[in-house]
């Protein structure tokens, strides 16, 4: 019997002692008309050398790409030491440290981890992880409104430059709460928000928050520092939604405008995390100190135990569901531990300057990748405006229909923007991190030159 | 057995109510400390908010609990205990000084809806 | 010690450097002045063997299933097979981009369509979305899938969730969240839910009731069926919570008690890692009249020319759904374990689960009210779990449900779940699961009758305990007083 170790002998025993024949007997209390008659398709169980050979060869179908998407998902280097210790059975199969004196090791990497994300961020707090880079926003949304009680509003200013599938995870998430999102359009040079275009008129009832993404989605680095200045003068709080290894290039959160935001949110999949179709990831979430009360998600604090030495406990935990129920912050408990862990791991190993030259190497092979593709005849840039490590190239035709081109020939040409932006109807979306060689740019450009022609 | 001052007012939700010159003092009774434990933040309501019998006025939040705060009448908050942020210790040590906010209340008469010492010990008794 | 006190200023892990990235200055001519970061990033400055021995030997810092019983009631802390993850990492799965072409994608995709279908089968029900990440999103894609059916028909009055006042914690909040009020349903003395209450509150107003079966309280809720009849008659729905689905696998199906949707915590029932709090998968799997409003993206079977195609299903294919919760398709590598684990059980080894769990559960409360501790709820037959209350410990002796559970840890096993349900004064919830051998459950009543001893004769033994570990008991007050939530902010 797959992974229960009882005898038949020692099932008898344990049947006395019980004071039962059969085990049958132990489901008494279950009507019998609930009892579950045999399945339409019963499944033989496999070893775990025949579930292998399956698996195996499903992996292998998938296997062998070349990848050039990016929009919220981006293939970095992890070193091994990652992984190799987050699958320890000690992190692995341990679960929420509710008992603390027995989770130190989960605990203490937590509070590591807090540290690490806030530096990174430029902000003061970071809960312990979200599901993923869209719930995290969503999260950021909620307790913007919960925040800005003096707003006397629940509508928020939402960009169309943030990731279009996180808007519509927002908009499924928050939609039951009265909550307003406002869309803000871009412009069409320059494919950001125009900060001098934003009027606020006397009649407008005002907003709770303004969402700012860095890069947006097309990779375009919006104007951060204006736009948080002219929210925040508008009795707004400004949440900030970033990719993680770009801000060790790109101004954090906490250093935009004149006081940094007062949320910072984000997918933390680039930090150690594989590809996986699309997860397990983490989201991240950051804060003033002065909203943690309003922050959903597990919080570890340093503190000390009876005889005086310093250890680490679960914080805070009046904001959360199994102490507040339905006045909770949110409704969230299991999050993402298990990847933040390796996100830790990940971080210490490459330090600030193995970080700073991922986020620069993902940054120059975009600008190769830039340059050798719009040097096909018919490609061209979309927006001529600095971006971080993604670009949109409007193709002479539809961008989907090329993917599936590409596809072919092992290549993830990158993300076809016109199911969400009708008006990009062959804008493609690219992107080249530090992982790309030259060669590998190359192929693609060859290959993609053919298919256009 | 608690302490249940007899020249206060009381709620069932265990504020205690102290009147002086037409305004109202709240805060919570030495029983709802107790029930509570260690007390670690109170979140206060804002001051010149109009608020209903009853209404939510702010949170008593302990390492295990979080306990919502009533208002014993309706009335307008004139000013709320601004040192219980740094010492919300306070609550668990002298409940009866530590007082959370003052209410200017609406009509008078509302005092003699709530419970006096001996009603309010049958129901911490009750429980 | 902290990995920040193990730093050295420039010190490299130079094995991890871009290769042609080396030099220090900066050719980021692309990116203006304005935009570049001020204030230089501050992470730990270690070398590769200083961290994973820094991280191996926190990890020695923690109870695992790997090392301890870990009988953590509600959890389901089963063995998590090595070979679901050793499978699940295949470089096959970790390296597909989630927007990439389907065509890129039929080997993962094809689990995954395997999987909705036996979630289907072991449930009763009609479809699955495997798309929520973890139980609390399957339970708000439940409830607002309840939500999306009343608002369909145009039924608007309905705005309130029944929940029995034994339900965690996460219940509440979901239906919150849909904006629903929540009314709190009494259970009995015997852990079933109050009938004549629950007919008290039905009516018109009632959106659905969210129930565990079996419940929070370690027995089966006999009364299902006329629970669903007493809802459905007054037009509200049923929502289960699979929080306890381990016990009755392959026994009986939600489906087939009534339910209108459900949600499984597959980190519980499907022994995928609890990973030191997630990542979970909260697939939800619905009847006939919910299906519509399943959350996407889920995968669709397209035969064409006797080859099978996958793909996925999105608003064009599902118009009615409560739309997306997570930015691509939930939570694919733990749904891969699920996948991998389930076909290793097969449909005999599912129901295996049910009666060993039971059995062990059984067993372990048989033992311990043999040796003198009280049951919660004496008169029923345990499911997966089971309560033991110590209210007569703490009047008597002063040794609280806290004090054992942390003396526990003295002994080697990790505590049971404490303090929950709040209805039963100082409880342990005791759930073994099925891949415990017998020596290890003995083990634990050996353990528990030794400090029930240790509470009478020398009650601060197990009052100051744990005695044994990293650290002894932690003051919780200063550490939410004086907030440290971040080494580089402290004072």
């Amino acid at each position: 019997m797959p992974f229960i170790p009882h005898t038949e002998v020692e099932t008898q025993s344990m049947l006395a002692s019980i004071g039962v024949e059969h085990i049958d007997s132990l489901f008494e209390e279950i009507p019998p008309s609930l009892r579950a008659s045999p399945v339409d398709h019963p499944l033989d169980g496999l070893s775990e050398m025949e579930v292998g050979q399956l698996m195996r060869e499903r992996a292998t179908a998938d296997d062998h790409t070349l990848c050039f998407a990016g929009g919220g998902a981006y293939q970095h280097h992890i070193p091994a030491a990652v992984w190799e210790l987050a699958t320890r059975g000690e992190y692995y199969s341990a679960y929420t440290p509710y008992q603390a004196e027995a989770s130190q090791g989960t605990l203490q990497l937590l509070y590591e981890y807090q540290s690490m994300m806030s530096s990174l961020m430029g902000m003061e707090v970071s809960n312990t992880s979200l599901y993923d880079g869209a719930s995290a926003l969503a999260e950021a949304v909620l307790m913007a409104v919960r925040s800005n009680r003096k707003a006397k509003s629940k509508r928020i200013l939402m960009p169309v430059t943030v990731h279009p599938i996180y808007r519509k995870v927002v908009s499924t998430l928050v939609r039951h709460q009265d909550i307003d999102l406002v869309e803000l359009e871009y412009n069409s040079a320059t494919g950001t928000i125009d900060p001098d275009s934003l009027q606020l008129s006397e009649e407008d009832p005002g907003y709770a928050a303004l969402v700012i993404p860095l890069p947006g989605y097309f990779g375009t680095l919006e104007a951060v520092h204006k736009l948080t200045d002219w929210a925040h003068e508008h009795g707004m709080l400004v949440i900030a939604t970033v990719n993680p290894v770009a801000m060790a290039t790109l101004t954090p959160p906490g250093e935009w405008g004149e006081k940094g935001v007062d949320i910072a949110c984000g997918e933390g999949q680039p930090l150690g995390i594989p590809l996986s179709s699309g997860g397990p990831y983490f989201g991240f979430l950051c804060c003033r100190q002065s909203l943690v009360r309003q922050l959903p998600g597990r919080l570890i604090g340093r503190t000390r135990d009876l005889e005086d030495r310093e250890g680490f406990a679960l914080t805070l935990q009046a904001r959360e569901q199994h102490i507040r129920r339905s006045k909770a912050t949110s409704n969230i408990c299991t999050n993402q531990g298990l990847m933040v862990t390796a996100a830790t791991i990940f971080m210490s190993l490459m330090g600030a300057r193995g970080l700073e030259q991922m986020s620069q190497g993902s940054h120059l092979n975009t600008e190769k990748l830039a340059q050798r593709i719009t040097a096909i005849e018919g490609v061209k840039q979309t927006f001529k405006v600095p971006f971080f490590h993604e670009l949109v190239v409007t193709l002479p035709q539809s961008a989907s229909g090329v993917l599936e081109q590409l596809a072919a020939e092992q290549i993830v040409g990158g993300i076809a923007l016109q199911s969400h932006y009708p008006e990009l109807e062959n804008g493609l979306l690219i992107c080249a991190t530090e992982l790309r060689t030259d060669a590998e740019i190359d192929h693609f450009a060859t290959v993609l030159e053919r298919v256009l022609c | 057995m608690s302490e249940i001052p007899a020249d206060l007012k009381y709620s069932k939700s265990h504020e205690w109510v102290r009147e002086e010159g037409g305004m109202i003092t709240v805060g919570i009774t030495d029983h709802a400390q107790e029930l509570l434990g260690d007390i670690v933040f109170v979140e206060l309501p804002e001051v010149g908010g109009e608020i209903d019998l009853d209404g939510e006025c702010g949170v008593i939040e302990s390492v295990k609990a979080a306990s919502d705060l009533y208002a014993p009448m309706a009335g307008e908050i004139v000013e709320v205990n601004e040192a219980l942020a740094d010492s919300p210790e306070s609550i668990n040590e002298t409940p009866y000084d530590a007082w959370v906010f003052r209410i200017k209340p609406t009509s008078s008469d509302a005092l003699e809806q709530l419970l006096d010492a001996a009603a309010y010990t049958e129901v911490v008794e009750a429980e | 010690m902290l990995i920040f006190e193990r730093s050295e200023a420039g010190r490299f892990n130079s094995a991890q450097r871009i290769a042609g990235q080396e030099s220090q200055a900066l050719r980021l001519e692309g990116i203006p002045q304005a935009m570049r970061r001020k204030n230089s990033l501050q992470l730990p400055e270690v070398s590769e063997l200083q961290s994973v021995r820094h991280y191996t030997q926190l990890s020695q810092k923690n109870f695992s299933i790997d090392t301890h019983f870990y009988p953590l009631g509600s959890c389901t802390m089963k063995y998590n097979p090595r070979g679901c993850n050793t499978l699940a990492m295949l470089p096959g799965f970790l390296g597909r981009h989630p927007a990439g072409s389907e065509q890129l994608g039929q080997g993962v995709m094809a689990s995954l369509y395997d999987l909705q279908e036996i979630l289907c089968e072991v449930t009763g029900m009609k479809a699955t979305s495997l798309s929520p990440a973890a139980g609390a999103q399957g339970e708000f894609a439940g409830v607002a899938m309840i939500r999306a059916y009343h608002d369909a028909r145009g039924d608007e009055t309905r705005n309130e969730i029944l929940v029995p006042d034994a339900a965690h914690g996460t219940n509440p909040a979901s239906a919150v969240m849909c904006g629903y009020a929540v009314k709190e349903i009494p259970t009995n003395s015997e852990g079933d839910v109050d009938l004549d209450a629950l007919r008290k509150v039905v009516g018109p107003q009632t959106a659905g009731i969210m129930l565990t079966n079996p419940s929070t309280l370690g027995v089966f809720e006999r009364k299902i069926e006329e629970i669903a009849s007493i809802l459905h008659q007054a037009g509200g729905l049923l929502y289960y919570d699979g929080a306890n689905l381990n016990a009755i696998l392959g026994k009986t199906r939600p489906g087939d008690m009534g339910f209108d949707v459900i949600h499984i915590n597959v980190h519980k029932t499907f022994s995928t890692p609890h990973g030191g709090g997630g990542p979970g998968a909260g697939p939800v799997v619905a009847n006939e009249r919910l299906a519509p409003y399943l959350p996407i993206p889920m995968v669709g079977e397209e035969k064409i020319g006797g080859e099978t195609i996958y793909r996925w299903l999105g608003e064009e294919d599902c118009p009615q759904s409560i739309g997306r919760l997570s930015a691509w398709s939930g939570n694919v590598g733990v749904l891969l374990r699920a996948y991998i684990y389930a076909r290793m059980l097969g449909t005999e080894g599912m129901e295996r689960v049910a009666n060993y769990s039971v059995l062990n559960a059984n067993y372990l409360m048989k033992r311990l009210q043999k040796a003198g501790f009280t049951l919660a709820i004496p008169q029923r037959r345990a499911t997966h779990e089971f309560i033991v209350t110590l209210k007569r410990e703490a009047k008597e002796l002063g040794v609280s449900a806290m004090d054992f559970a942390k003396r526990l840890l003295d002994y080697g096993h990790h505590a049971p779940t404490t303090y929950f349900p709040l209805l039963v004064p100082e409880c342990l919830l005791i759930e073994p699961t099925e891949t415990e051998d017998r020596e290890t459950l003995d083990a634990f009543v050996e353990a528990m009758v030794t400090i029930l001893g240790e509470a009478e004769n020398s009650p601060d033994q197990v009052k100051g305990a744990p005695w044994t570990l990293p650290v002894r008991r932690l003051d919780d007050v200063r550490a939410a007083r004086e907030l440290d939530l971040n080494w580089y902010q402290r004072d």
